[in-house]
C-alpha cells in the first residue's frame, strides 16, 4: 500500500480560484477527511477577469460572476475572517476572530491586493478607487454611472490599459499617466509597448507617459477634483483609479519560518513551501498569485504569476501533491500563459516576455495591430504575444517547450519581408516592477550573493 | 447558471456567440465576453455552445453536481467499516 494522505484535515488560507480549485480537487484526489476553507471575503468564490472588462461596462452584474463549481467539496467554509498567524511547530493557523485551526497540510493561497497610493489621506477622498476585489468593482462602476467629466488611470499596465479601454466605449474621456515609456512595457518590453501606446491613443485616450501622479486634490467636501503631474501640469477629474500594479499577501506569514516576503511565498517545483533557511516543508503547499516556484525552463528562476491559468494549474499540482508522496508527487511545469482584452483587441501571451534579450515580430505587423512577436533569451524562444492572432500561441507554447532557437528557423505564415530581432527592451528582472504580470523574481544563477528581504509587517 | 470561460484556450471561433448569442459576444475579431451567470433558460443553449467550443474553453457548472466517485467510494468504504466495526464491538459485548 502506498503511503498517501487521504484521511486528516486540510486548511486552505485563500479562496479564491486557486484556493477554490485545489479544494476541489483534494475530493477529486480522493481525500477524506476535513476541509476547511479561510477566506477573508465575504462572498463565495468570484472570477476577477470581468471585473475590469464586462463589469465595468454595465453588461454583467457585478455579482454574477460567483465561480461555476464543479462538483460539491464538503468543507467548512470561514468566510470574512482573515488569517493572521501561522505556527508551525504547532501546525496552526490563527484567525483574526481569535480562533485557531490545527491542520496536518495547509495550502496557501491569498493571493495579491491592489497597491495602495502612496498618500492614504489623498487616497480617502471620494473619487479615488482601486480594481481587485468585487466591492471595488461595484464601487467604480457606480463612479462611471455616474458619467464624470474625466477619468485618470494611474498606471498603464495590463488592468489600467483595461479600465481605459472601458471608459473610451463608454464614451468617457480618460487620462493615463504611466511612469515608463509606454503601456504594458513593464510586461511586454518597449517594442510592444509602442504599438499598445497607438492603440490608446487611435481610441482617443489622453495618454502621458514618462510622467508620474505626484497628488491627488480633493474640495472641502472630501471629493477627488484634481490631479497634478511630476512635469507640473494639472490636470480636472473628478475619478482616478490606481492601477500601480500587486501587494502579494504575505504580512500574514510573518515570524513564521517561511519563506515569505514582498515577493511571494518560495516554493519548490512541487508547490511545497520553502522555509527562511531555504529547507522545504513537506505539510505546507502554495499556490496561485501569492507562489513564486523555479521553472526549469527559465534557468529554475523563482517565477510570480498573476496569470488566472497559473492559479488552477499551480493548485492542481498542490492538490495532487498534499494528497500523494514520494515519486508520486508532480511538479508545476506548465507554461505562462494569460490574455488581456483591450480596444476591441484580444492580446495573448505565453511563456515569460521579460525573460528575453530580443524580440522580433515573426507573423504581422504592429502597425495593424494584428501579429505575433517571439521573445528569445540567448539563442532561445522563451515567449510569444499575439495581437489578434490567438490560433498561433498553441504552437508557439510547443516551440518554447522544446526550447526551440531564437529568432526561428523556419518561415512563419504572413511572415514580414525580414524578421529583425531588436532589443526586448524589458525591465531588470530583479526589480519588482510596478504592474508585473510575470515577475521573474529570482537571481541569475551567476550571481552568488542572494539577500533575502525579510517580510514588512 | 455559473460559467467560466479558460480564455487562455479561446482562440475567437465565436461558435459560442452563434449558438448563445445572448451570454457569448465577440468584441472586436477575436475578444470574447461572456455572462457568467446567465438565465437559466439559457442552459440548453449555453450546453450546446460548450460541447461546439472547439478548444473546449467554456467550463458550466453541472446541473446536478455530483462528488467526485473516488471521494464518494472511500466515504461508503470507510463508513461499511465502520459500521462493520459497530457490529464487531456488539458481537464482543454480547
Amino acid at each position: 500500500m502506498h503511503d498517501d494522505f487521504e484521511d486528516g484535515r486540510v486548511v486552505v488560507v485563500g479562496v479564491s480560484l486557486a484556493g477554490l480549485r485545489a479544494a476541489e480537487a483534494l475530493r477529486e484526489e480522493g481525500f477524506v477527511g476535513s476541509l476547511t476553507l479561510v477566506g477573508d471575503e465575504r462572498q463565495e468564490p468570484y472570477d476577477r477577469p470581468p471585473l475590469s472588462k464586462q463589469v465595468l461596462l454595465g453588461r454583467s452584474p457585478p455579482d454574477h460572476t460567483a465561480l461555476p463549481r464543479r462538483h460539491p467539496i464538503d468543507a467548512e467554509w470561514r468566510l470574512g475572517v482573515a488569517a493572521t498567524g501561522l505556527d508551525l511547530d504547532a501546525k496552526r493557523v490563527r484567525l483574526a476572530d481569535g480562533n485557531e485551526l490545527a491542520f496536518d497540510r495547509l495550502l496557501i493561497a491569498t493571493g495579491v491586493r491592489a497597491k495602495a497610493w502612496r498618500y492614504p489621506e489623498q487616497a480617502a477622498l471620494r473619487g479615488v478607487h482601486t480594481l481587485r476585489t468585487v466591492d471595488d468593482a461595484r464601487a467604480l462602476l457606480d463612479a462611471l454611472d455616474a458619467v464624470p467629466t474625466r477619468v485618470l488611470v494611474i498606471g498603464a499596465g495590463f488592468t489600467g490599459s483595461e479600465i481605459a479601454s472601458v471608459c473610451r466605449e463608454r464614451g468617457l474621456a480618460v487620462t493615463v499617466a504611466e511612469r515608463g515609456p509606454a503601456p504594458l512595457a513593464g510586461a511586454l518590453g518597449g517594442v510592444l509597448g509602442e504599438g499598445a501606446a497607438d492603440l490608446q491613443r487611435e481610441h482617443g485616450v489622453d495618454l502621458r507617459c514618462g510622467v508620474t501622479v505626484s497628488a491627488l486634490e480633493g474640495d472641502e467636501q472630501g471629493r477627488l477634483r484634481r490631479a497634478r503631474f511630476s512635469d507640473a501640469a494639472t490636470l480636472d477629474v473628478d475619478v482616478a483609479v490606481v492601477a500601480l500594479g500587486a501587494v502579494r499577501n504575505t504580512e500574514w506569514l510573518a515570524g513564521s519560518g517561511l519563506a515569505a516576503g514582498p515577493r511571494g511565498v518560495a516554493s519548490d517545483a512541487g508547490c511545497r513551501a520553502f522555509d527562511l533557511n531555504g529547507i522545504v516543508t513537506d505539510d505546507v503547499f502554495v499556490a496561485g498569485d501569492v507562489a513564486r516556484f523555479p521553472h526549469p525552463l527559465y534557468d529554475y528562476q523563482l517565477l510570480a504569476l498573476e496569470h488566472w491559468g497559473n492559479a488552477i494549474a499551480q493548485a492542481e499540482v498542490a492538490a495532487h501533491n498534499m494528497v500523494h508522496s514520494g515519486s508520486r508527487r508532480r511538479p508545476h511545469l506548465s507554461i505562462p500563459a494569460f490574455w488581456s482584452h483591450q480596444f476591441g483587441v484580444n492580446i495573448k501571451s505565453v511563456g515569460v516576455p521579460t525573460f528575453a534579450d530580443e524580440v522580433a515580430i515573426i507573423q504581422g505587423s504592429t502597425a495593424e495591430h494584428r501579429f505575433v512577436a517571439a521573445y528569445g533569451y540567448r539563442g532561445r524562444l522563451t515567449a510569444a504575444v499575439s495581437f489578434d492572432q490567438a490560433k498561433w500561441l498553441d504552437f508557439y507554447t510547443r516551440q518554447i517547450e522544446r526550447a526551440a532557437p531564437f529568432p526561428p528557423t523556419y518561415r512563419p505564415m504572413d511572415a514580414p519581408a525580414k524578421v529583425q530581432p531588436v532589443p526586448a527592451d524589458v525591465p531588470d528582472p530583479a526589480l519588482v516592477s510596478h504592474a508585473p504580470t510575470v515577475t521573474v523574481t529570482g537571481h541569475r544563477p551567476d550571481e552568488r550573493r542572494v539577500v533575502f528581504d525579510p517580510a514588512h509587517a | 447558471m455559473r460559467l467560466m470561460v479558460d480564455l487562455n484556450r479561446c482562440e475567437g471561433y465565436a461558435q459560442c456567440a452563434f449558438l448563445a448569442p445572448d451570454v457569448f459576444t465577440m468584441h472586436g475579431e477575436e475578444a470574447l465576453r461572456y455572462e457568467a451567470n446567465p438565465d437559466d433558460d439559457e442552459r440548453e443553449r449555453v450546453d450546446r455552445a460548450a460541447a461546439a467550443c472547439p478548444v473546449q474553453a467554456i467550463i458550466v457548472e453541472p446541473e446536478t453536481p455530483r462528488i467526485p466517485e473516488q471521494y464518494a467510494t472511500r466515504v461508503e468504504t470507510a463508513a461499511n467499516e465502520a459500521a462493520k466495526g459497530k457490529e464487531r464491538v456488539g458481537r464482543h459485548a454480547r
